[in-house]
């Protein structure tokens, strides 16, 4: 019995599910037969209609690409421009034999063997391109020598478009960077941010520093022209046309002319500077050496120019400025100081001895002065730079401490400078090293980094912008500003200015006397300590820091001999400065990789800097530098 | 040499056994017009083709693999794999990366894919799976399980969001649930509730979601944006009259004027070229792969089997539907391929994964009987 109710259930079950597939087909049946109905509808009964509007009132959607702002130094001088020029383009799609339709061009115009890799280049970076440069910037006589025989050339076309051109070349180059042709990966981050519409003809996008953090003001709004189009494509007349917006205007802080002198004292060195006005954090200069001249990149790099700056040793594109870390050395001391005076751990009166060697345990510090200093105290121990006061200051204050006290100036944290590529550099703690290391034995803090962090050396890693922001929060009496390059950004139609508001990111909490003791002891340095010769007869006053950084560890017992030591290898000479001392306009931070002591080499630039900035006095000769460099030790 | 004649001859018999002919005909028939199309579409340049038809021979295995599984292998897998997907889909949400503004895909290595697709086939095998473990005690509580099964998948891909996606992976629960005899009663209480929450739903959309179905009701109203598609579309197939341009003749899609013309909207394409006959061949086709996929349904020996087969050819009818729907501009864009046709691996390898599914059930009957 329960044998045939089951079986009787499977039927059932069987024969309901039956039933439920029966509807589902005919519910099939229906919704295919609307489909055909709309079929029926569209391409029966609505065929003339629609037939007519696809053959005869084609409308194409014509993209019409802004123009791109320009970029103005903080004076109105043009550091970026448009120019147009015509191009010679193939549409690779049209052409089925690529070489010999360039081979025969080239009997026509002048075609290079750059000209070839750059379009060999664009091939296979953007191979669904409509058309594609193979020569920019046509003469007329060229223009003129192809429309004649362009009937030969079915694909290829002479076009109008518009170039960036950076007038001053290589100067600024790491704060202007560059456009170049939009990439795979420019596509997804406009895909990401939802503006690819906006890019529709756009063939150009900023790739580095302003031309890329500023991109979108740039750019501008795309516009749209409706075109009616004939079977084969071509354009018979315009329907209606919402024009583009062109991009704003960004004008910079910089003041190109300061760059200039600030570039030109590097007299070719590798290094970076960065000055800043105390009072906002505006970029007034901002050098990173070597540089490039970015308008190589303009129309794409060819490939051998790009091979040469990228494998160069120099690293030219490195922006050393903001992404470069270095050990800050001496220059540290100014901040060590006044963490000791706010944190209590020293009086301006208290003094130690200096025998030119500090011991902890087994282990002993040198001082770089050879013998000592003598009694020290703390105005002293900036003006001559002693190791060994600022050894004892960190063994008795503590890294926690010290940690403590520098964050606060923002070491060891990205400024948030309107620049991409910002490396946030080191603030060592014992919390750092946790982090940094992965196995236990390297992970403890031990009582000998502390010491060697006092004078700006050991896990100690900052890039010359914040040592430049914490040196202008000093010069400002505490306040540190988010730096930034671009003063205000301009509607370039409607002239409508939208300033950059400085940003205060923190004001540090410090005594105004403990401010002034520093300041004072800095302009003590270029007056009569290790600045001195630099600053020599300067007509305003000033203040300083010398710092020499170590390349390489020097042992126990070695004594650190220039002349045996490989040139990469020397010591990086550095020099922090702000004046006028009462009443700061300019802060800055130089750094001079492997230049030997601060004093030599980074100060005399400095010294440079200041004079054009305070007294528009251009160096003139070099010589007055280069007797300061052979300078005192640091 | 009678001896390797043998082989060969057992090895061709026993190769082709439990390949279903009128199934894999059909399919075949629908790939050679998308191959047809997709050429045409891509300006007669043979790359595409070469690609999609690699991605057919890929698929072709996996069809080929499927359809020779053993049956308990299928039925234990689609818990495992519907866990797979569903945590797949969790790692999107945490983890995946942003294109286009949506969470979808998952990078692996060097390769990113989309495990809301896995879901496709995922969701089917699991509730036929439940109901199957379930059967002869089908009550309210099991249905109310099935549709939280259905439901948790389905919103973790709204959110990503991929409305399209969500909605067919949810449809193709449903039509589980439809097989397993859930009462018509229920049904139109769902189909009410489903009304009510209209209004809440539509304030959750997603402001180009919404712009989809507004533009739906007016497509002028947003000429250069979702408009533009449904416009030039309609154009395409309107224009294509009784027989359509003739193949590679299509101006619409030849001067570019139709937006993923290789892929949503290759109906399109296909529409301009070959015209109203053009369109009932595709039709037929489809109702072929449909009807047979339900006569499989009908005869299938277990019950894992009946719910599977009945909600594969209704996923497939879902698909065709909803992308010639949404191309002549009766139904919102929502970004589905036309099966056989669009271009794409992923979604080829789904649909023979698919028939190769269709085709296990049927060999299943067949042992059955004998």
């Amino acid at each position: 019995m329960i044998g045939l109710t089951e079986l009787r259930n499977t039927e059932r079950e069987l024969h309901a599910f039956r039933t439920r597939v029966l509807v589902a087909a005919a519910v099939v049946l229906v919704t295919f037969g609307l489909l055909g109905a709309r079929f029926v509808w569209l391409q029966l009964v609505q065929h003339e209609y629609y037939h007519t509007r696809a053959e005869d009132n084609r409308i194409a959607i014509v993209p019409l690409p802004p123009r791109r702002g320009l970029i103005f130094d903080r004076n109105g001088v043009v550091l970026a421009r448009n120019y147009s020029a015509y191009t010679l383009e193939i549409a690779p799609r049209k052409v089925s034999d690529l070489d010999g339709t360039i081979k025969m061009l080239s009997n026509i115009v002048a075609i290079g063997s750059r000209d070839r890799s750059r379009f060999a280049k664009h091939l296979v970076e953007a191979r669904n391109a409509e058309s594609l440069p193979i020569r920019t910037r046509l003469s007329d006589e060229e223009v003129a020598r192809f429309a004649v025989s362009r009937y030969r050339f079915p694909g290829v076309e002479i076009k109008a478009r518009h170039f960036r051109q950076y007038p001053f070349g290589a100067t600024a180059s790491h704060v202007l960077g560059y456009i170049g042709r939009i990439d795979a990966r420019d596509v997804e981050r406009l895909e990401e941010l939802g503006v690819e519409a906006n890019y529709r003809g756009t063939e150009y996008i900023g790739k580095r520093g302003v031309e890329a953090s500023y991109q979108q003001s740039l750019h501008g709004e795309t516009g749209f022209e409706q075109v009616e189009i004939d079977a084969a494509g071509r354009g018979i007349r315009s329907l209606s046309e919402t024009p583009a917006r062109p991009g704003h205007n960004v004008i910079l802080t910089l003041d190109i002319r300061l760059q200039q002198v600030a570039e030109a004292a590097f007299e070719g060195r590798r290094g970076a500077l960065v000055a800043l006005d105390p009072s906002s954090g505006a970029v007034l200069a901002f050098v990173s050496m070597p540089n490039y001249d970015p308008n190589l990149f303009v129309d794409g790099i060819d490939v051998q120019s790009w091979k040469a700056l990228n494998s160069s040793p120099d690293r030219p594109l490195n922006n050393r400025a903001i992404a470069g870390v270095y050990p800050p050395g001496s220059t540290f001391k100014p901040f060590m100081a006044l963490a000791a005076l706010t944190l209590g751990e020293r009086t301006p009166e208290s003094t130690i001895q200096d025998p030119g060697y500090f011991i902890l345990g087994e282990r002993r510090f040198r001082d770089s002065h050879v013998g000592g200093h003598g009694t020290v105290n703390l105005r002293k121990s900036i003006v001559v730079s002693s190791d060994v006061y600022y050894y004892q200051l960190a063994h008795d204050m503590g890294i926690e401490a010290i940690a403590g006290f520098m964050q606060q100036f923002g070491f060891g944290a990205r400024t948030g400078i309107d620049l991409e590529g910002e490396a946030s550099g080191v603030l060592p703690s014992p919390q750092w090293k946790m982090k940094r290391f992965a196995r236990r034995e390297q992970q403890h803090w031990y009582a000998g980094e502390t010491i060697s962090i006092g004078i700006g050396q050991g896990y100690n890693a900052y890039t010359p912008l914040q040592l430049a922001a914490a040196t202008a929060a000093i010069a400002n009496g505490g306040a540190l500003y988010r730096p930034h390059v671009v003063s205000y950004i301009e509607d370039a139609r409607t002239s409508k200015r939208e300033t950059i508001v400085p940003q205060l990111i923190r004001q540090i909490p410090l005594k105004p006397e403990h401010v002034a003791f520093v300041q004072d002891a800095m302009a003590g340095v270029n007056s009569e300590g290790t600045g001195a010769r630099a600053f020599a007869g300067a007509e305003y006053t000033s203040a300083g820091k010398t710092g020499t950084a170590q390349v390489v560890g020097i042992k126990q017992n070695e004594k650190y001999d220039e002349t045996k030591i490989d040139e990469r290898l020397r010591d990086h000479s550095l020099f922090i400065a702000f004046a006028p001392v009462e009443s700061p306009k300019i802060a800055l931070a130089v750094i001079v990789e492997n230049g030997g002591f601060g004093s030599r080499t980074a100060a005399p630039i400095a010294r440079t800097v200041l004079d054009y900035f305070l007294l528009g006095k251009r160096p003139e000769t070099t010589s007055q530098a280069s007797a300061a460099r052979d300078g005192e030790r640091p | 040499m009678e001896l390797t004649r043998g082989m060969i001859r057992r090895f061709a018999r026993s190769s082709v056994d439990g390949i279903d002919a009128t199934l894999l005909t059909v399919a075949l028939l629908l790939m050679a017009l998308g191959l047809a199309t997709l050429y045409s579409a891509s300006q007669e340049s043979p790359e595409r083709v070469i690609w999609q038809l690699r991605h057919l021979a890929v698929a072709l295995g996996a069809m080929w693999l499927v359809a020779r599984m053993p049956p308990q292998v299928i039925m234990r897998s689609a818990f495992p794999v519907y866990v797979a997907g569903l945590l797949l889909l969790i790692a999107v949400a945490l983890f995946g990366d942003v294109v286009n503004g949506a969470r979808r895909w998952l990078s692996v290595g060097v390769m990113r894919f989309q495990p809301s697709e896995m879901m496709k086939i995922a969701m089917p095998l699991m509730l036929a799976w439940f109901f199957h473990r379930n059967e002869g005690n089908l009550r309210p509580r099991e249905f109310v399980i099935a549709g939280i099964l259905v439901a948790v998948p389905a919103m973790l891909i709204a959110r990503q969001p991929d409305l399209g996606t969500a909605l067919l992976v949810a449809a193709a629960g449903f039509y589980v649930i439809f097989f397993a005899g859930l009462s018509w009663k229920a049904m139109g209480g769902l189909v009410a509730l489903a009304l009510a929450s209209l209004p809440p739903i539509w304030s959750l959309l997603h402001d180009y979601q919404r712009r989809r179905i507004l533009t739906l009701l007016d497509p002028s109203q947003d000429p250069l944006g979702a408009g533009y598609h449904i416009i030039q579309s309609t154009i395409a197939i309107g224009a294509g009259g009784l027989s359509g341009k003739g193949w590679l003749k299509g101006t619409q899609a030849h001067l570019e004027f139709i937006p993923e013309r290789h892929t949503d909207f290759i109906f399109a394409v296909y529409s301009e070229e070959f015209g109203l006959i053009g369109n009932c061949v595709l039709l037929v086709l489809y109702a072929l792969l449909i009807a047979r996929g339900l006569a499989i349904a009908a005869q299938a020996a277990t019950l894992f089997g009946r719910l599977l087969a009945g909600a594969i050819s209704l996923i497939f009818f879902t698909y065709a539907f909803v992308n010639m729907g949404m191309v002549s501009g009766v139904l919102p864009v929502v970004g589905v391929p036309l099966p056989f046709l669009s271009y794409g691996g992923t979604a080829l390898l789904t649909l023979f994964i698919a028939i190769g599914l269709l085709m296990n059930i049927q060999k299943q009957r067949k042992l059955v009987r004998t």
